[in-house]
């Protein structure tokens, strides 16, 4: 049983940040229809940029409250990756809108192999190693919860609600929202598509930026190649939560860690993201637009 | 990169100079955060082992100086010299100009280029130093043609976007490696062989994803490429892991004559000619290209077939195909299955050319070079795809080639290590310049009285 929460306990900390990034593939997808297949990379980019700013933070302050930290390395990684999030929309995928499907497809795979390797030449190819920001364990009732695992959950929850609020209660999210459901009656009322879409992609970016974060403190170390399984992980937890419903995205992230971490708990830690993939193929097979997906409506 | 960012808001500018210092004032300050922490500062590991940074600012305002001028210069004289030509375009009359020989008969001089190819490297470098030209550039590519046309059916013709192809390539590499040297069968034997597990691993994938459609296909797709990447890694007693198969045997020239030099019956004992390794590579070559050929005589003859017609009605239109009483499924299994079975001869080709195989082959980014080339040539245009495969894969070659940037940027400089890079950005720049590919038109396969080429702006890409 003490084995069982605990491996609840590491999935749930791994789904948290399969569950951040999902959400910029589902908002994307809701909004434009569009896989985009460079988030998995922006969420690499998200973690070089949180490490970098550590080692500026430790070269520049020597020793720095952990809070602080974190804090400014969350708050400049959310805005660099913006930046690149915006950027690769505007010159990559607003020219082709409107243009047909497979287009912007293919230029987010471009723009995927592009940001990688960009990240390689600049930083090296080599895996990059911090020094452990926090190590502190705590142990309840004989599960060992350790503190960056609690930051990660906390984090992932505060933001989760703060952007909840914002899909929901704000005039920012309902132009959101309506935009997904009718671009071009959206536009008629009043609302600025390209505006629109171009929050959409910053909000993405900012939370991957903040799972980015979050994985470079937990596992310590980044490289150049670390944005395409999670990437990958991310979409199917969207695509198996229903890709477009936000809720789904963070139930999918939840149980692809569940599914991660139990597996390699009770079977084989080789064949771990063979079980996720296989649950994603046969939960589709049954429902074959995700969980909580709207079933797609064929009009004639 | 941030040379075609547009600040277009509409407004009116009087002085076009004046728009293009302040857009290229933007496109600084971009290009500023963006690279400030990448390209300003590189993490590197000191004595002990510790990330240090290093700064590199002139580097930094270089890049940010060379996008600013490069938007200004964009913005100042680019753009209006295509509004210009627009402009005359449209004025001019519009001349429906006879297309010229080569565009005729483009099909057979490409193929005729093709079979004279090795010779005429082989005449100019002579035998040894072909081998680099004939293997690196002609193989290499003739097997991406050949994968994106197996693709195109798939993809173009059925509509069906599949991300995980390069999955079927790896089963006919595995098949011919693992039956090879396990039981010493003959290539000859085992290219149908392959090419058959391959197309049963199509349908056994085809099966139950079918009743999904566009991206949770796409997804599903891309989860079996993996799966199967992953099963190569793990299952270790058969696959041999990561540390992947070596000693695979060579293709044998039927059985007449072999390209190993300590058997009895060796190319150059039989012939009587001196030992080289070119003529195996040559041998290779062609064997490429007959399996592209035919590859793209099947698709050929397919299309003109019920079931090929069937594909494209699926792409067009699922709906009204189940309507007039076409099987989706069983059309949609065909062409997964047939897509799958020339990646299996693929895969079979490529484990015979390199003699070893290992998963590191079959990542993703293979699975999504063969997509992109598929698109990149205007879907179902073979021709176009022929002629996409060529400017990427050999594009990226050729970086490899190019020395003389050794003198421009110091000896330190490696152009391969921006092959990816480029990669990606050309993948970019060449869908924001053609959209539909390189050949935006189809040829229509039933037509009254004349043929005419269809635009693809009328052609749909399939949602399954």
């Amino acid at each position: 049983m003490q084995y069982f929460v605990q491996q609840l306990v590491n999935g749930l900390t791994l789904g948290s940040i399969y569950g951040l990034i999902a959400i910029g593939y589902t908002m994307v997808y809701g909004i434009i229809g569009m896989i985009n297949f460079a988030h998995g990379d922006i969420f690499m980019v998200g973690a070089f940029t949180a490490l970098i700013v550590f080692l500026i933070l430790a070269a520049a302050f020597g020793s720095v409250p952990i809070v602080v930290a974190l804090l400014v390395m969350m708050i400049v990684a959310m805005l660099l990756t913006s930046l690149y999030n915006w950027t690769i929309e505007k010159v990559a995928y607003r020219p082709l809108r409107g243009s047909f499907r497979l287009a912007p497809l293919i230029t987010a795979i471009g723009m995927s192999i592009a940001l990688s390797n960009f990240v390689q030449v600049t930083q090296g190819p080599r895996n990059k190693p911090i020094p452990p920001m926090v190590s502190q364990v705590y142990n309840i009732g004989g599960i060992s919860i350790s503190l960056k695992q609690i930051i990660i959950v906390v984090v992932t929850a505060v933001l989760l609600a703060l952007f909840w609020y914002l899909v929901n209660r704000t005039a920012l999210g309902r132009a959101q929202r309506a935009c997904e459901q009718d671009r071009k009656m959206a536009a008629l009322l009043g609302i600025d598509v390209d505006r629109t879409i171009s929050i959409t992609f910053i909000m993405g970016a900012a939370l991957a930026a903040v799972a980015g974060t979050l994985f470079l403190m937990y596992y310590g170390v980044v490289s150049f190649s670390d944005g395409f399984v999670p990437g990958v992980k991310a979409f199917t937890a969207a695509v198996l939560g229903g890709i477009g419903s936000l809720p789904g995205a963070v139930l999918g992230g939840l149980l692809i860690g569940f599914i991660e971490s139990m597996w390699s708990a009770y079977f084989s830690i080789d064949y771990k993201d063979v079980a996720a993939f296989s649950i994603l193929a046969i939960v589709l097979i049954f429902l074959p637009s995700g969980i909580l997906g709207r079933p797609e409506v064929e009009k004639v | 990169m941030a040379v075609t960012v547009s600040n277009n808001t509409g407004e009116t500018v009087a002085n076009p100079m004046a728009r293009a210092l302040r857009e290229a004032i933007y496109a600084g300050l971009i290009a500023l955060g963006l690279f400030i922490l990448f390209i300003g500062l590189r993490t590197d590991q000191n004595i002990r082992n510790e990330l240090v940074l290093i700064q590199r600012w002139g580097l930094l305002a270089t890049v940010v100086v060379i996008t600013a001028v490069g938007r200004f210069l964009y913005v100042a004289f680019v753009i209006p010299a295509i509004e210009r030509a627009k402009a005359e375009k449209a004025a001019a009359p519009a001349a429906v100009a006879e297309p010229g020989f080569i565009r005729r008969n483009f099909n057979w001089l490409g193929i005729a280029v093709l079979l004279l190819y090795p010779v005429v490297v082989v005449s100019l470098v002579g035998f040894q130093s072909s081998l680099k030209w004939v293997d690196n550039f002609g193989i290499q590519i003739l097997i991406y043609v050949m994968l994106a046309w197996g693709l195109n059916i798939v993809v173009g013709l059925a509509g069906l976007l599949d991300l995980g192809y390069v999955a079927f390539y790896a089963v006919g590499a595995y098949a011919y490696a693992l039956l090879g040297t396990h039981y010493g069968l003959s290539f000859w034997i085992l290219l149908p062989a392959a090419g058959i597990m391959a197309a049963f691993w199509g349908v056994l994938l085809g099966f139950p994803v079918l009743r999904l459609r566009g991206d949770y296909l796409a997804i599903v797709t891309l989860a079996f490429g993996e799966i199967i990447r992953l099963v190569l890694i793990n299952w270790r007693e058969v696959t041999n892991g990561a540390a992947g198969i070596s000693g695979i045997p060579k293709v044998s020239f039927f059985g007449l004559m072999s390209f190993n030099v300590s058997d009895p019956n060796y190319i150059s004992k039989v012939l009587g000619i001196a030992q080289s390794g070119a003529y195996y590579k040559i041998f290779l070559y062609y064997l490429a290209l007959a399996l592209a050929l035919l590859t793209a005589f099947v698709t050929i003859r397919l299309r003109r077939m019920p079931v090929g017609r069937a594909w494209e009605a699926l792409r067009e239109d699922e709906i009204a195909c189940r309507s007039l009483g076409i099987n989706t499924t069983t059309t949609k299994l065909t062409a997964f299955a047939t897509g799958a079975m020339f990646g299996g001869f693929a895969g079979s080709f490529f484990a015979a050319r390199q003699g070893f195989v290992s998963p590191e082959s079959f990542v993703f980014i293979e699975s999504a070079i063969i997509l992109a080339i598929v698109v990149l040539g205007g879907m179902g245009s073979l021709a176009g795809i022929a002629v996409a495969a060529v400017v990427m894969i050999g594009g990226t070659e050729i970086l490899r080639e190019l020395e003389f940037l050794k003198v421009v940027f110091g000896p330190d400089f490696t152009p391969e290590l921006y092959r990816m890079l480029l990669f990606g950005m050309a993948m970019v720049i060449v869908m924001l310049w053609k959209p539909r590919g390189f050949v935006g038109s189809r040829e229509p396969t039933a037509f009254l009285k004349e043929r005419k080429a269809v635009s693809s702006s009328f052609t749909k890409e399939g949602h399954g």
